[in-house]
């Protein structure tokens, strides 16, 4: 296992990028530690598959370099670089059996065949696919031919790391939970190096201590589930994680008061900085409904089960609130926000409040 | 739902057996007819029962052209197929290439048969012929007319030539189908070129080259319009096939009914053939 350094990486598919609009990714300037799982989140079109195969050496970055270890690996080869990558389609051997395929990055190493034997047992054991060993692959469900991607990579004791290109896409609903928490197993009792990379919210906060958000080519914010969901540090970090996302409101800042329309806002501090066209960030989470407060008109309430979602219109804007299964909606309803839950934005960045 | 049972959908069925009775039953009808009559002309027929298939079956010349035949097809399998995947592999996937070299590919299948003959008749004669006259300028003494080897050699050649690209169409159609992650992996595994010909590559083309090696086994079967413009079947007999040999004997010596005896055996095998290949398809479907 390795700690993967990004040393000011930037990748554009053009042969000459000027602009900064012509780089797929922006400059990334992070590091990955040693035995970390990792999430790389963000819509289609991102630059996320593009920076995993940055670290996995299917691409060659236009600038900048990769550490494995503080060893420079950036113009080293695929194979020589000892990853492992599972893909979004499985990909397996058709015509082996699944013994086989788990051997076959052994093997084209010239591994001797008692260790081949060996490693391949524990494998199996390790994906649960022992009583399938002589079974021909193409016969396997999708996630069990998922499993064998990921053997193929755990066979090989000595790989640096992990890689994971949205590997649930073709999983059936109710096998992705299993295997996600197989995942997560495997990464608890071997410590490896795991980089995943999905545009599914809650793929990527279950699995990752730490999850890496990304936006039209950048990383907008890396931190813990946790970090993410209270301080978004992107209003895009705000809307793209949480169901529904964060309302954010358009407004204007004076010391510690936020004025949204007609309406007056406390902030639970001042500003730091008030340049700029200001927003205010709340969560739906910290929007509470009852009878004090601002009035507003409900267009909608959608029961989602363990809590209800309500649109409401505020000052003619749409914004979400969410309330407990069993509340009441009042009937004249009146909304308050959570000094707690309020973030403050400028030019769409988050900025810190003074007490 | 109650059905209502009656005979009407018949009709609608009907022009199509119609169609087919006219188009193959009947004409096939009459070669049965043939088969086991025999005629001296003036319309005037006689039974001979089995007799023709007897004879076919115990005469050297029907198993000679058969044998050819068999050469012929395992010969041109024998080059096709490996030099087909060799250029389908070697072949741009992506870029302006792909249109380029498909419309080249694509050239010689456009090309008619008889003119395919024409061109290569022409082609290597050793007189005015841009390919035989310059093989015996390099010191080859070759002659398609007068020597076998060379006349095979010119078949051979040719046919390469004009079916080898249908190969090559079906097996690129094969390998463009295979998703970029396979070949990712593939690396990340560690495996060699050849690794990946045989585990990747030749799997997914599996299903292609049986099709591929069916149509070309059948067609070089069937071989006639060719062969039959550039060597006339000779010299003597030596490119004489089964084809060009029921020809001669329908029509260069009008004995309708051992030609007759002739096309059904000869269309008993092409059908045994294509059974066979038929039932390993299938079989290799229901194993996925």
């Amino acid at each position: 296992m390795a700690r993967i350094d990004l040393d000011h990486i930037r990748h554009s598919y053009l042969p000459n990028p000027q602009k900064e609009t012509d780089f797929a990714l922006k400059e990334v300037h992070h590091t990955f530690q040693d035995g970390g799982a990792y999430a790389l989140l963000g819509p289609s079109g991102c630059g996320k598959t593009t920076l995993l195969n940055i670290i996995s050496g299917l691409l060659h970055p236009s600038h900048g370099k990769l550490l494995f270890n503080g060893h420079d690996v950036t113009n080293l080869s695929t194979q020589e670089r000892n990853i492992a990558q599972v893909f979004q389609f499985p990909v397996i051997y058709d015509t082996m059996t699944v013994y086989d395929n788990l051997a076959f990055p052994l093997r084209n190493r010239g591994v001797p065949e008692a260790d081949v034997d060996r490693k391949v047992r524990e494998t199996l054991d390790m994906i649960d696919l022992a009583d399938w060993a002589k079974r021909k692959a193409r016969g396997l469900t999708a996630d069990q031919k998922q499993k064998i991607s990921l053997g193929r990579g755990l066979v090989r004791s000595d790989v640096n790391a992990i890689l994971f290109d949205e590997p649930l896409t073709v999983i059936d609903p109710h096998m992705k939970w299993v295997l996600r928490s197989q995942l997560k197993q495997l990464h608890r009792r071997f410590g490896y190096t795991m980089v995943y990379v999905t545009h599914d919210q809650t793929e990527a906060l279950t699995f990752a201590d730490q999850v890496v958000v990304m936006y039209d080519g950048g990383i907008v914010q890396i931190g813990t589930p946790a970090e993410l969901f209270e301080r978004p540090k992107h209003t895009f970090v705000g809307y793209f994680i949480g169901s529904p996302g964060m309302n954010v409101l358009p407004v204007e800042v004076e010391g510690k008061t936020a004025r949204f329309g007609s309406l007056a806002i406390v902030l639970p501090g001042a500003p730091e900085k008030t340049e700029g066209s200001m927003e205010l960030g709340i969560r739906p989470e910290y929007v509470r409904l009852g009878r004090v407060g601002i009035g507003v008109s409900i267009s909608k309430v959608e029961d989602v089960g363990r809590h209800k979602v309500v649109r409401a219109k505020m000052e003619g804007r749409e914004i979400a609130a969410i309330v407990g299964e069993d509340e009441e909606i009042p009937a004249e309803p009146k909304l308050r926000f959570e000094p707690a839950g309020i973030n403050v934005y400028a030019d769409s960045w988050r900025v810190e409040m003074r007490a | 739902m109650e059905k209502t049972w009656n005979n009407k959908a018949w009709f609608l069925v009907l022009p199509v057996l119609v169609l087919v009775a006219f188009s193959a039953v009947i004409p096939l009808m009459t070669v049965v007819n043939y088969s086991v009559q025999d005629t001296f002309g003036n319309n005037q027929f006689f039974w001979a029962g089995t007799e023709w298939f007897e004879e076919l079956l115990g005469s050297s010349r029907f198993w000679q052209a058969m044998g050819r035949n068999l050469v012929f097809s395992a010969i041109i399998l024998a080059i096709e197929v490996p030099l087909g995947i060799l250029i389908a592999l070697n072949m741009p996937k992506k870029g302006w290439g792909v249109p380029v070299c498909l419309v080249l590919m694509a050239l010689p299948l456009l090309v008619p048969w008889n003119v395919v003959g024409t061109i290569w008749q022409v082609f290597g004669r050793s007189d005015i012929g841009l390919f035989g006259y310059y093989l015996n300028k390099l010191g080859f003494n070759y002659n398609y007319v007068q020597d076998p080897i060379d006349a095979w050699f010119t078949v051979i050649i040719m046919d390469v030539w004009h079916w080898t690209s249908l190969v090559v169409l079906l097996c690129y159609a094969g390998l463009v189908s295979i998703p970029d992650a396979f070949y990712q992996a593939a690396k990340i595994d560690g495996a060699s070129r050849w690794a990946v010909f045989r585990y990747i590559q030749l799997p997914k083309m599996q299903r292609v080259l049986l099709i591929a090696v069916l149509l070309r086994f059948m067609d070089s079967f069937m071989i006639y319009t060719e062969p039959f413009v550039v060597t006339g079947g000779g010299p003597g007999n030596s490119t004489t096939f089964l084809s060009i040999d029921l020809v001669k004997m329908a029509l260069g010596q009008f004995d309708l009914g051992p030609a007759a005896a002739m096309s059904l055996v000869y269309f008993l095998i092409i059908l045994l053939l294509s059974w066979v290949f038929y039932t390993v398809m299938t079989n290799y479907d229901a194993e996925r």
